[in-house]
């Protein structure tokens, strides 16, 4: 089937199969690999992007029930070569160790922020429930998510 | 994980999903948010070979003030319940409790029309709406007929909902609410809860109900009679888990799970504030 997607402000068409799921379609379709796949069970959320402004799971979602609608995903966040300052926050607070949770953990972020642009730590905590960390790295995360907050109070895209 | 094959149909309106219902039958299954059911199509466990998307059905998101009731659109996501202020004054219960389903991306995707129709024991909504007396409305080739939420859960994720129909609204009674309380008990923040107990006391009555303690969301009917003829929370508790069915799984056992019951009653009971 035909979809056609508002992807990083850009429409993106294909062709699909009804069973495809968004996230392969824009990691095999579009070369948009930033999104990982990791639990594919939609516990992890390392898969999270924005459905019209607000953070879902890519692996949970087909990509035909994305046709018509608003993605955006870890690529469409910085402005040219400057990062979103969800971005930058977490490379000044060393918000990562391997990486792997980072994209879906900053989408979440983002997200919850657009929501509670002023969270308290345990807001950020319960907040960014839909996402894990192997690294156990959640302590510097919840800082970078704080640190943009206190920075940008409604810091969002 | 990828799904098995199926053909995709978006419904553009109620009749039309009704219509694509009746065509196609058994065959065939709804789709709001997905987020029960592509989980268990990833892992084959449901193979419909067409699915009915009723996710772009905007008419039937909405949550109103109908009187001496709040109506629910099937199609109102978990976050518009979490945020609601009309439910926050008038049925918190449920506003509180969408709050705790899954994680926030499961919370702006998840239907609670979905929720309830998938008839999961494990979920908590279903529990929520049989406390606090909800009316399910289903909509099919005939019309539409109000369920009663009692009579809605008829065994592991069935519903009394035709092949044909559709869960169109759910009607909150308003509730001259005294106190409530939603208990979910899990090791993981995002999983489902290995035992859940939504308690609701209003207009004088207590409506008590049970997460995952049986093949079936389940009111705990002894609880509530014992409370109702004057019993404390905690001699009220030591009724929890008659009528349920436990299982026992990879999470807890089935001791366990009675043990849970009667402590998240109690504590469910004494934070509606019975003393």
């Amino acid at each position: 089937m035909q979809i056609t997607v508002t992807v990083n402000g850009v429409e993106r068409s294909g062709d699909v199969e009804p069973r495809t799921l968004l996230v392969h379609f824009l990691r095999d379709e579009l070369g948009l690999t930033g999104t990982n796949i990791g639990c594919d069970t939609s516990s992890c959320g390392a898969c999270t992007i924005h459905v019209d402004g607000q953070s879902a799971k890519s692996c949970t979602m087909l990509a035909a029930q994305a046709d018509g609608l608003t993605v955006t995903t870890i690529e469409g966040l910085a402005d040219g070569d400057t990062l979103h300052p969800m971005q930058r926050c977490f490379q000044e607070n060393h918000g990562l160790q391997c990486g792997y949770c980072t994209p879906g953990m900053v989408m979440a972020a983002v997200s919850l922020l657009d929501e509670n642009p002023n969270p308290s730590e345990t807001e950020v905590r319960i907040g960014l429930e839909g996402n894990l960390c192997r690294c156990t790295g959640y302590h510097n995360i919840v800082k970078s998510v704080l640190a943009c907050a206190a920075e940008s109070t409604g810091a969002s895209k | 994980m990828i799904p098995a094959s199926f053909d995709y149909l978006r419904a553009d309106s109620v009749d039309a999903a009704i219509a694509a219902l009746t065509e196609h039958g058994d065959e065939a299954k709804l789709l709001a948010g997905g987020h029960s059911l592509l989980p268990l199509m990833k892992l084959r466990l449901a193979t419909p070979s067409v699915l009915v998307d009723v996710g772009r059905l905007d008419d039937l998101r909405y949550i109103n003030d109908a009187g001496d009731h709040i109506a629910i659109g099937a199609l109102t996501r978990h976050r518009d319940l979490e945020i609601s202020t009309l439910l926050a004054a008038d049925a918190p219960l449920l506003s509180h409790a969408a709050g705790h389903v899954g994680d926030p991306q499961v919370r702006h995707r998840g239907t609670l029309g979905g929720s309830l129709a998938h008839a999961d024991p494990a979920s908590d909504l279903p529990a929520v709406i049989l406390a606090m007396g909800a009316t399910l409305v289903a909509t099919g080739p005939n019309g539409t007929r109000e369920i009663a939420a009692a009579d809605f859960y008829t065994g592991f994720l069935e519903s009394a909902l035709a092949p044909d129909e559709l869960l169109t609204e759910i009607r909150i009674p308003k509730l001259d609410t005294q106190g409530w309380s939603f208990q979910k008990f899990n090791r993981r923040a995002q999983d489902w809860a290995i035992v859940g107990v939504a308690t609701v006391r209003a207009n004088g009555s207590t409506g008590v109900a049970l997460v995952n303690m049986g093949s079936t969301p389940l009111l705990a009917s002894a609880v509530m009679d014992a409370v109702k003829s004057g019993a404390s929370a905690a001699d009220a508790s030591a009724h929890a888990n008659e009528g349920t069915e436990a299982q026992s799984d990879i999470n807890a056992s089935s001791e366990y799970r009675e043990h849970l019951a009667r402590v998240l009653v109690r504590r469910s009971l004494e934070e509606s504030g019975l003393a």
